[in-house]
């Protein structure tokens, strides 16, 4: 190579590597603000696969019923389960949503998680009750069969009762229109 | 005397744990086997600690089942099994080499190899500019002509 050209690219060489690295964390800095991108985000080892084998009671007191992985099956459409607790700030923050899936038509079936009966009651009884079925994990053994790290934190059966997506965190607006819908969308089709 | 006993009694006092004594089982061996797999087990909540130095709730949760599961006669690798079954690659300490991980793995060899390649490059270089070179045929020749001319 002629040394000129190859002093020319010597230098251009850093600010090539600098422009990749800036690129890199804009896209970063993107994920971070849409929610694509977690740092600290658990991935879910089921994606893909059928719902753990469990039984749970019902939230004592609500008229809703209890469900269990033989609920899951056969459902024909997709369904969302949602693990949620009265002590949790940030299903508050979600609850609206969920309201807003259940006006849509969307089954949310809900899981209360290490909660009292009474405590997740009031909560429902306050914010509005978007589930079609509840059951209660007050031990939170089957939230760990899910691979549930913290709540809220839902997961989306398509029709065959397949887990194709899973949200740790809040669902907001953003979440919704972003992954949601475009989801129920797919799977209801 | 109670200095030095107070002293002895600092430097030999084990790390804590977030372990509370109620959840120890009573067998030490079985007890030192749950501790052992817990200390591979990331804690999912607060990410940079196992499972055994966690005080979160979950860590709490997750180290009963090891226990239990220790104490049903499971094998280390089953007790990992069930967790990374359910939590994958993320909740061992340690993750396994997958398609997934291979990159994770492989970056140390991978980082080594470059930096030997660039040494290598640099030696070379370093070899061209040294010392001089001898000269081809055609200057050779052109050295004579100048040589043999008046």
């Amino acid at each position: 190579m002629n040394p000129v050209w190859r002093k020319r690219a010597l230098l251009g060489l850093p600010l090539l590597a600098a422009g990749g690295a800036g690129l890199g964390f804009l896209a970063m800095l993107r994920g971070l603000s849409t929610g694509n991108y977690n740092p600290h985000g658990v991935p879910s080892a089921l994606l893909g696969k059928a719902p753990p084998e469990f039984t749970l009671p019902a939230l004592a007191g609500s008229p809703q019923p209890a469900f269990g992985s033989a609920e899951l099956r056969g459902l024909g459409r997709p369904v969302l389960v949602n693990f949620f607790a009265s002590w949790c700030v940030p299903c508050i923050i979600e609850h609206p949503q969920l309201m807003a899936l259940q006006r849509a038509g969307v089954p949310v079936f809900g899981v209360a998680y290490k909660d009292k009966a009474a405590d997740a009651l009031a909560f429902l009884a306050r914010r509005g009750n978007p589930f079609q079925a509840l059951a209660a994990d007050e031990p939170g053994r089957v939230a760990i069969d899910w691979g549930v790290y913290g709540v809220p934190e839902s997961y989306l059966l398509d029709r065959q009762g397949i887990i194709r997506w899973r949200w740790a965190g809040p669902i907001t607006e953003d979440t919704m229109s972003a992954e949601l819908q475009p989801l129920l969308r797919r799977y209801s089709a | 005397m109670r200095r030095l006993l107070l002293l002895a009694a600092l430097l030999l006092a084990g790390p804590a744990l977030a372990l509370d004594p109620a959840e120890q089982l009573r067998d030490p061996g079985q007890e030192e086997r749950a501790r052992a797999i817990g200390r591979e087990l990331r804690c999912l909540v607060c990410q940079n600690q196992s499972i055994e130095d966690s005080d979160a709730d979950l860590a709490r949760d997750l180290r009963r089942i090891v226990r239990e599961q220790v104490v049903a006669g499971r094998g280390d690798a089953e007790v990992m099994d069930f967790l990374y079954a359910r939590y994958g690659d993320f909740v061992l300490l340690r993750p396994r080499l997958s398609a997934a991980t291979v990159l994770l793995w492989a970056t140390p060899v991978l980082a080594l190899g470059a930096g030997l390649l660039l040494v290598l490059a640099m030696r070379r270089r370093a070899g061209v500019a040294a010392g001089p070179q001898p000269l081809s045929p055609e200057e050779q020749a052109r050295l004579a002509r100048l040589e043999r001319a008046p």
